[in-house]
């Protein structure tokens, strides 16, 4: 593989228990995994980011973990009192055969805990940081749901998308009068506000409080239509207590947006407000505005499969050509995306690495990419603009301020990508149309 | 918040206050679990130090995370190929784990190869092929013969160490590539090797152009904008100059005690270190016209840069800085370093420093300097607010904590930009401080550093 295109599983596990209330987490593995995916992420969102590690050295390779894994569980409790503990595990604990579950279980008998400790197998050769983010988040769910009376909140599980869009997913929740429970949260905890006194552990998150009272909740909203059921958090709790789930995309474009919109009206029962109806007129005013300019995009989308998938969403409805977008193993993106005109010369690649999306992209003729910051190296290679989005962004600030969802943030996203590709058009049309004309005129 | 974290009594004996309790802190061991230790792994101090070879393809046998956590992470220039800028992985998936990676490893070699013409290729052992037992030595060296190549396995398998590991698997590695030369010939040169010298932002430029005024040539970097040739030339040099010793002076030792090449530790960090160091080395090369234009070297440049630097040093006179960086090298002299513009460290750490780093440290540093070994956030919390520091040095996982607790931000890591080398970075160095340190930013904050 040349320049992978994915993570690996345990930094999804980081991700997801980042957004829980008072959350810290272990990986069970060498020091260096957890200080390189800290590293990674502290870069994204400006944020400081503390994870431990069992730091397992060679003698716990050899004669087991399960004492430097203890070792790392007081250490972190000492210093931080966290309300919970996820342990994900990493390549090295899963080959020589750790059994967390059992190890975790024995812990807080002995030391007679009430504070719930999470665990998820995430191997790093087991599969993408997306599965390991989906897998966490299931894990979280498994051991945290119980029985409860009904109520009328609604649970949202949460694909990765930047803080600010969980701030615009709660206002649009609040202007339909709904309640929910966010998961994961990382709203707060991976956008701190500069604050007079810093703690350790960030406010926000996901209630622990809330994640018992998800099996007892009025509907599960899932924004994810590309995940596996068998890690899919919302078919568990509708699988285990009836809770009924809707699987929606991300909501960015028209289209995705009014899916969503769609499915809070029917969970509410009300109709949406005047204020809310407007930003989806402006919405398509802003597409109507653009679409020229679009039209001469050919896009090439890569990142997380769900993001992907609505983002070239995005495109078709804007008369943007995805040429060339990104999918994992499983297959899902390319029997989800429409068949269509604008869509008749997307080529699906499953589970590539960037030296393959580079040469699709030469193929396909983009002139655009949307994605994460690794795809800098498109524009630094072959001059094709990059619009960032996603995770990780490591070359520009603001990452975790990106807006891209409902009607407001698909405007904004639409924005960026039409603002590009004018760019490119200012730049160079006098040069273009010289080359192409003048010297066969004089 | 203090107390918590002097729960971990573990912890005790890598911290020391000089002059207040004890003057030796226990250093260069495993960090302890749960700690939130800000070391990285065997892996990543080979990567870092073999990754700027610039003409080699740098192949990661493991799983995807570790190749792309690395991909492109030095700012490293290179003057010629740009293949170092890419980062290859075997991908080993679970049918890999079970059934062993070797022919994997195999193939993709082959293909590698094949597709970029290259004469050296680096694969990096990490956690898992440790474990499964894959034989790293055997497939590249049937590789190398198949290809009539250069194909050298690095044993850095993450669980065998900490960082420090790494460096000497690196080291191993590039030892593994240099030629023997005729000796005679080589100590009569006035060509040197340049040890511990990344060229980051073009450092490795600057010195050498130092150097060529001199009249000195540089015969090898390792490994800045070093290639398969440059590397295998390295025994024809007279005098191996090491900078950043951590991650060095183990190969300095070996091509001493190999091709009897002597070696000394230089700096060229602030003036001070950067005129010392260019001293010494004509010294070393038999002084007399050699050390003539070094004298007129410095004097030409301390006229041009001092300056600049009382100008700064004005504005930052009284402020106290915090230091948390990977060896004792870069620690020393960045205290050093500080005094020239005004500043006084109030703590100082690394992730790797050796206990005779740590001793010149405490060495320089003024009574109530807070020195600690492979320290976490809630120490670096701890004591940067509890000495007053205005400002903190580090890398890209400090940098959101100094900020959030207000202070002030220098970025020492192997991303920046900007060269920190020579005269020139003197002056990069000064204007990063008070850029940082007096920006009108803090006066939106409800605190500052200090005290």
């Amino acid at each position: 593989m040349e320049n992978p295109c994915h993570m690996c599983m345990p930094m999804g596990g980081i991700l997801a228990l980042k957004g829980i209330e008072r959350a810290m987490v272990i990986v069970h593995g060498s020091q260096g995994c957890s200080t390189y995916m800290r590293r990674h992420i502290a870069e994204h969102f400006n944020e400081p980011i503390d994870v431990g590690s069992s730091s397992l050295n060679e003698k716990g390779t050899i004669y087991g973990g399960e004492a430097n894994l203890r070792q790392a569980l007081d250490n972190i409790s000492k210093v931080y009192q966290p309300g919970l503990i996820g342990v994900v595990t990493t390549c090295l604990a899963e080959t020589i055969g750790e059994d967390i579950a059992r190890i975790v279980a024995d812990y807080r008998q002995e030391r007679k805990l009430t504070m719930p400790i999470v665990t998820a197998n995430t191997p790093g050769y087991g599969g993408s940081h997306t599965e390991g983010y989906w897998l966490t988040l299931r894990r979280l769910v498994e051991t945290m749901a119980i029985a409860t009376e009904r109520h009328n909140k609604v649970n949202v599980f949460i694909p990765g998308i930047s803080p600010a869009d969980i701030r615009e997913l709660k206002r649009l929740f609040a202007a339909m009068d709904l309640e929910y429970m966010l998961c994961p949260d990382i709203a707060d905890t991976l956008d701190r506000p500069y604050l007079a006194s810093y703690s350790k552990l960030p406010a926000g998150g996901t209630p622990l409080a809330d994640l018992y009272r998800m099996g007892g909740a009025a509907a599960t909203i899932e924004l994810g239509v590309t995940l596996d059921s068998n890690v899919s958090p919302g078919k568990y709790l509708k699988d285990t207590f009836g809770v009924p789930l809707y699987s929606v995309p991300i909501p960015i474009g028209i289209q995705n947006t009014d899916a969503f919109m769609g499915v809070l009206e029917s969970i509410s029962g009300r109709k949406r407000p005047a204020d809310i109806e407007n930003e989806r007129g402006r919405l398509i005013d802003a597409m109507i505005d653009s679409h020229k300019y679009n039209f001469a995009g050919r896009s090439a989308i890569f990142g997380d499969p769900e993001l992907v998938y609505a983002v070239t969403q995005l495109c078709l409805e804007n008369g943007i050509r995805p040429v060339v977008v990104t999918g994992d193993k499983s297959g899902n993106l390319s029997r989800l995306l429409p068949k269509s005109e604008m869509s008749a010369e997307t080529v699906v690649l499953s589970d590539p690495d960037f030296d393959l999306v580079q040469q699709q992209v030469k193929a396909g003729g983009a002139n655009i990419a949307i994605g994460h910051s690794d795809g800098r190296f498109l524009t630094e290679r072959d001059h094709i603009p990059l619009v960032r989005l996603g995770f990780p962004i490591h070359d520009r600030v603001g990452g975790q301020r990106l807006l891209s969802v409902g009607y407001t943030g698909t405007m904004n996203l639409l924005d960026r990508i039409t603002n590009t590709l004018l760019t490119e058009k200012h730049q160079h049309y006098r040069q273009d149309m010289y080359q192409k004309y003048y010297s066969k005129s004089s | 918040m203090s107390e918590a974290t002097a729960a971990i009594s573990e912890r005790e004996q890598f911290i020391a206050i000089k002059g207040r309790r004890k003057n030796t802190i226990k250093c260069d061991t495993d960090s302890i679990a749960g700690c939130v230790s800000q070391r990285a792994c065997v892996y990543c101090g080979a990567r870092v130090v073999l990754n700027p070879v610039t003409d080699a393809i740098h192949l990661v046998h493991g799983p995807v995370g570790c190749a792309n956590y690395t991909w492109d992470i030095r700012g490293s220039l290179s003057s010629g190929s740009e293949l170092y800028r890419n980062s290859f992985t075997t991908d080993l998936r679970e049918q890999d784990i079970i059934f062993g990676g070797e022919k994997k490893l195999a193939r993709i070699i082959d293909e590698l190869v094949a597709k970029y013409q290259a004469k050296l290729v680096f694969v990096y052992s990490t956690c898992i092929v440790g474990v499964i037992g894959d034989d790293l030595t055997a497939v590249c060296k049937a590789a190398a013969s198949r290809h009539g190549i250069e194909v050298i396995p690095v044993e850095s398998s993450g669980f065998i160490g900490n960082k420090s590991a790494g460096y000497r698997a690196a080291c191993e590695a590039l030892l593994k590539l240099v030629d023997p030369v005729d000796r005679r010939e080589a100590a009569a040169s006035k060509a040197i090797n340049y040890l511990g010298e990344f060229n980051l932002a073009g450092e490795a430029w600057i010195i050498k152009d130092y150097l060529n005024q001199m009249g000195v040539q540089v015969n090898t970097v390792f490994t800045g904008d070093s290639t398969r040739d440059t590397i295998k030339g390295a025994a024809k040099a007279s005098l191996n100059i090491v900078q950043c010793a951590g991650s060095m002076y183990y190969l300095a030792g070996k091509l001493e005690e190999l091709y009897g090449i002597p070696y000394q530790q230089v700096s060229f960090l602030g003036l001070d270190d950067t005129a010392q160091s260019l001293r010494s080395i004509a010294e070393a090369m038999g002084g007399g016209e050699l050390s003539d234009k070094a004298e007129e070297l410095i004097r030409r440049e301390i006229d041009r840069v001092s300056p600049i630097i009382k100008g700064y040093r004005e504005k930052l006179a009284g402020k106290k800085a915090a230091v948390y960086v990977g060896g004792g090298f870069k620690a020393i002299s960045l205290i050093k370093q500080f005094r020239e513009i005004g500043i006084e460290v109030v703590m100082v750490g690394t992730q790797t420093g050796r206990q005779e780093e740590y001793d010149t440290i405490n060495a320089l540093v003024s009574d109530g300097t807070v020195v600690l070994d492979d320290a976490n956030p809630a120490e670096l919390e701890r004591f940067m607010t509890g000495q007053g520091a205005h400002l903190l040095v580090g890398g890209v996982k400090e940098r959101p904590l100094a900020y959030k607790l207000g202070l002030a931000f220098i970025d020492h890591n192997h991303n920046r930009k900007h060269p920190l080398s020579g005269f020139d970075g003197a002056i990069n160095f000064a204007q990063e401080v008070y850029s940082t340190v007096c920006s009108p930013v803090w006066q939106y904050t409800a605190r500052q550093g200090g005290s």
